[in-house]
């Protein structure tokens, strides 16, 4: 059947099973392979973008569920070659080593700080529970979100 | 690649949309809300259905209000609201310490918790809650509305009261005064299901247990409700050793099996302890309220 996804603001239709998930719909769409495909379960968070803001498991919802809403993917995050502060945070603090996890970890971790701009560390770790990262990185994750929160105040300080 | 057998999906625009639906493809259909339970299932051929009607849209299913002396609860709020809810948070905190443990935030984004009901799965936590705040669920069909206890609701593993051609929509929770609730659960990991949990809910009159509610997931082929504590407790004064011997029965009535997460001793050990510490915090909370 025909679906029309917005991803990243950008209307993408396509003729798809109704099976096909979310994370297929958006890694078959050309130039969008940064959301990462991995446990299929729902357990691993690789594959988490963001449905209306909220972040949401891609492996774990059908692509014709998503017609009529918003998905962000981590492509969205670097606007005209300018990260998003997560993106830097997570490069300032070593945050990531293979990498796999990194998509859904970022994310997770923009919409945490849309809702709670001063996460506090057990507050970031709750909201990267979802999110496995196999080379055992959470302590620089945690440092990179925190990093970002507070480049982020920094910045509106600036303003 | 982990992925659903083929099947037909349609969007229902209306309640009596989606029974119309149901009704019309018979029991092949299956509705879908949050899919947090339903998708894995069917991408592991534990479920086959041959429709999907995805109830997603019917926003006039999400809810958490006060109506008359009960809480409603819509079948399509999702396990993040009933997190940040405040009316439940005020009134049934079992709630809250449920739903800070259900599987994790990403996922509490999407379940529902007429999916988790639905799903009936024994590990599941909301059916415990539920269960012992002695809760009502509405099943409506073509024909109207029913409304069935948890106990009625609880058919088997895996299996509830609504009948094909029929849709949960809401869930019905009975304000009452002196109420104090809590959910206790061990898990191996952030967002596992449980080795074993308890819910518990009392209902005190001056210096006694007018009432008392509590059920256990994981520990048994269905949610256990503990009747036999329940009746223990009533017109009783809450004491440790009271809520010692309300554990004692709780760790007799459960049916565990051993597996990766513990042999049996182990969980009704578990079961007894956790039944304890919950009519413990339940029974603080119900006085604290009171103060």
């Amino acid at each position: 059947m025909n679906v029309t996804i917005s991803i990243n603001g950008e209307k993408v239709t396509r003729d798809v099973e109704p099976r096909q998930l979310l994370v297929h719909f958006i890694r078959d769409t050309p130039g969008l392979t940064g959301t990462h495909w991995g446990c299929d379960t729902s357990n691993c968070g690789a594959c988490v973008v963001q449905m209306d803001g909220e972040p949401v498991k891609s492996c774990t919802i059908l692509a014709v569920m998503c017609e009529g809403h918003e998905i962000r993917t981590v492509e969205s995050l670097e606007v005209d070659g300018r990260l998003d502060p997560v993106q830097l945070g997570f490069h300032e603090t070593h945050a990531l080593q293979c990498g796999f996890c990194t998509p859904g970890m970022l994310m997770t971790a923009r919409a945490l700080l849309d809702e709670n701009p001063d996460p506090t560390d057990q507050e970031i770790r709750t909201a990267i529970s979802g999110a496995i990262c196999r080379c055992t990185g959470y302590k620089n994750i945690v440092a990179a979100v925190r990093w970002a929160a507070d480049y982020e105040a920094a910045a509106k300080q600036e303003v | 690649m982990q992925t659903p057998a083929a099947f037909e999906y349609e969007r229902a625009t209306s309640v009596d949309g989606a029974i119309a639906s149901l009704q019309r493809l018979g029991p092949e259909a299956r509705i879908i809300a949050g899919g947090h339970s339903l998708l894995p299932m069917m991408k592991l051929r534990l479920a086959n259905p041959a429709h999907l009607i995805d109830i997603n849209d019917l926003e006039e299913l999400s809810y958490i209000r006060v109506d008359g002396d009960e809480i409603r609860i819509g079948a399509l709020t999702r396990h993040v609201e009933l997190l940040k809810s405040e009316l439940l948070a005020e009134n049934l905190p079992v709630f809250r310490d449920a739903e800070t443990v259900i599987a994790d935030p990403v996922v509490r984004n999407r379940g529902t918790i007429g999916g988790s009901l639905c799903q009936a799965d024994a590990a599941e936590d909301l059916s415990a809650v539920c269960s012992a705040v002695k809760a009502r669920a509405v099943i409506r069909g073509a024909g109207g509305e029913r409304v069935v206890g948890m106990d009625d609701f609880h058919v088997g593993p895996f299996q509830t009261a609504v009948g094909d051609g029929e849709l949960l929509t809401e869930v019905r929770i009975p304000l009452r005064p002196g109420a104090g609730s809590a959910h206790e659960k061990v898990e191996r990991r952030a967002g596992d299901w449980a080795i074993a949990a308890a819910s518990a809910a009392v209902w005190l009159d001056g210096g006694t247990i007018a009432d008392a509610g509590i059920a256990l997931s994981a520990v048994g082929l269905t949610t256990i409700h503990l009747t036999r504590a329940e009746e223990l407790l009533r017109g009783k004064a809450p004491s440790d050793d009271l809520f010692a011997q309300a554990g004692a029965i709780a760790s007799e009535d459960c049916s565990p099996t051993a597996d990766g997460r513990g042999p049996v001793d182990y969980k009704r050990h578990l079961a007894g302890v956790l039944t304890a510490r919950a009519l413990t915090r339940a029974t603080a909370r119900a006085q604290e309220a009171r103060s």
